[in-house]
């Protein structure tokens, strides 16, 4: 019996991972909010531990948990007789569809949920929060861990984009074409940003965070299932595989920042590198690469490189020509400088730097003077390295970060 | 339908006197543009300069708009449209989005809960 209890436990939960967009998406098409589709999803995993250890999991656990979810919903707008008047932006509930036990004959909306989760009248926090706790069933009180502010904090921030979903009638549709390419940045954005917060988190400090990563590379996967013609998904899954598979030389032991070219290549996860070409190859297959693909393929030549000095430079220094003029931010500038510094030598990269600080919208960010640093060391400008480094140590918050740079700081002071 | 509030703002003092022939053209074409994306403009209104405005907070009253900034109400006009998809391509081609914006703000529906 325990054995029974603990293989059901396991296909809710493996259920909960892998099918909570699917029911959750179908059943709010039903619910017409998500509060209610909410709550019935939950349910529905409820009944499911009671149900599945009488009768067997079922094949296909995911339309079991639709089909109970969506009757759960109608049900209760049956009680609550406000079939007409309660988020009329949903699609209309479609009664017959709801007794389909074939999966097949459900329809998809994860995408749906995925573009109105994303939706580009809400702010950017918004968008990351709904979407963790929507398509991702993640609660509240993991997301406000992951993004370090109370659940109270967290709470009020999904209650108020999904009541501004309702009030505003954000419509639970995929974008039309004239809008996909705009609309699907946001999409790619959120879940970068997922992915990004979570990498960029202390070594082991947190586990919560470590699952962001996870959840990011699941909805990129899913995504590319869900828009298999879209370079631009291709491409980011590519960048994340790329960026995951260098996950465990990141830092040192001590949890301390290790650079690329400080890292041990052999550690780096060769599956993931592989993946990663192979959606590249792809991505540039179609002609129609953008920022995405062009991160990755940046990605791609340094994740194939026996050493930092053996990397192709000169290729890197042409995608980023490439990408300057896709995604024209003064960051990209910043790091074409160091290819240009790789190719050209140090000096023409200081140049570069040089007038991106002259600029001005770089002020306040850490990699400025911190790559200025590194060249100014390389050319053996010792002093003026040192007050580099001082000054990108001075912007850091980044504990692990701050602690490199103080150590380069210290290689830097003239011996006494 | 849904019915939004789209507030107009254009540069301080926004005088109705000072719209361009050009302004004015495109103003002109509006109404037909809403309707040929879906919307159908219920009502509108533009305002005197904001130089006419008084504001009153507490019992102090001043000369000049409610919150002085770069940019005032010049008007506003009450849209329905299907959804806010729809909301916001007609106000994406409104004017006064190219020296000022608008806002998207939908009206307040009492649903009895």
């Amino acid at each position: 019996m325990t054995d029974v209890t603990g293989a059901v436990e396991r296909a809710v939960a493996d259920a909960h991972r892998r099918e909570w967009a699917f029911v959750l998406a179908a059943t709010a098409r039903v619910a017409g909010d998500f509060d209610l589709a909410e709550e019935c999803v939950q349910d529905a995993y409820v009944a499911a531990l009671d149900a599945w250890a009488r009768e067997g999991i079922p094949r296909k656990p995911g339309a079991w948990l639709t089909t109970i979810a969506k009757r759960r919903a109608l049900d209760a707008l049956r009680r609550e007789r406000v079939f007409r008047t309660k988020m009329p932006m949903l699609v209309e509930p479609d009664e017959a569809e709801v007794d389909e036990p074939d999966e097949d004959a459900v329809p998809d909306d994860r995408l749906r949920l995925i573009f109105t989760c994303c939706h580009p009248a809400l702010a950017r926090e918004a968008q990351v929060a709904l979407t963790l706790r929507l398509v991702c069933g993640v609660g509240t009180g993991d997301i406000a861990k992951a993004f370090l502010v109370t659940e109270t904090t967290m709470a009020a921030r999904v209650t108020r984009a999904k009541k501004k979903i309702s009030a505003a009638r954000i419509p639970y549709r995929v974008p039309d074409s004239s809008e996909l390419t705009e609309r699907l940045d946001a999409v790619l954005s959120v879940i970068h940003l997922l992915y990004t917060t979570g990498h960029t988190a202390p070594s082991g400090a947190d586990l919560v965070r470590a699952d962001l990563v996870e959840r990011a590379l699941h909805l990129a996967r899913m995504l590319l299932a869900l828009m298999p013609d879209e370079p631009e998904v291709r491409g980011l899954l590519a960048l994340l595989l790329f960026t995951d598979a260098r996950r465990v030389t990141r830092t040192d032991a001590e949890g301390r920042l290790r650079l690329l070219e400080d890292q041990d290549r052999s550690l780096w996860d060769r599956a993931a590198i592989d993946e990663g070409r192979r959606l590249v190859l792809d991505s540039f297959r179609t002609g129609r690469v953008g920022r995405y693909a062009l991160q990755a393929a940046i990605a791609s030549l340094h994740a194939i490189a026996a050493s930092y000095e053996a990397t192709d430079w000169p290729q890197i220094l042409g995608l980023y020509d490439q990408l300057l003029l896709v995604w024209p931010s003064p960051v990209v500038a910043l790091n074409r400088a160091v290819a240009v510094s790789m190719v050209r030598g140090p000096e023409a990269g200081l140049a570069e730097i040089g007038s991106l600080a002259r600029d001005g919208r770089l002020d306040g960010y850490h990699y400025l003077p911190a790559v200025r640093a590194d060249l100014l060391r390389r050319l053996g400008r010792r002093d003026e390295a040192a007050t580099a480094y001082q000054a990108a140590i001075d912007l850091v918050d980044n504990e692990a970060e701050q602690q490199f740079l103080a150590a380069r700081l210290a290689e830097c002071r003239p011996a006494a | 339908m849904a019915q939004y509030g789209i507030l107009i703002y254009s540069p301080a003092p926004a005088d109705p006197m000072d719209i361009t022939p050009d302004y004015l053209a495109l103003l002109d074409r509006y109404p037909a543009q809403v309707e040929e994306l879906g919307g159908k403009i219920v009502t509108g209104f533009a305002l005197a300069p904001s130089t006419t405005a008084t504001a009153v907070r507490g019992d102090t009253v001043t000369d000049g708009p409610f919150i002085e900034a770069k940019e005032v109400v010049a008007g506003f006009f009450i849209l329905e449209a299907p959804d806010l998809d729809v909301a916001l391509r007609i106000a994406k081609l409104n004017p006064a989005t190219r020296d000022g914006g608008v806002e998207v703000r939908p009206l307040f529906v009492w649903d009895g809960e």
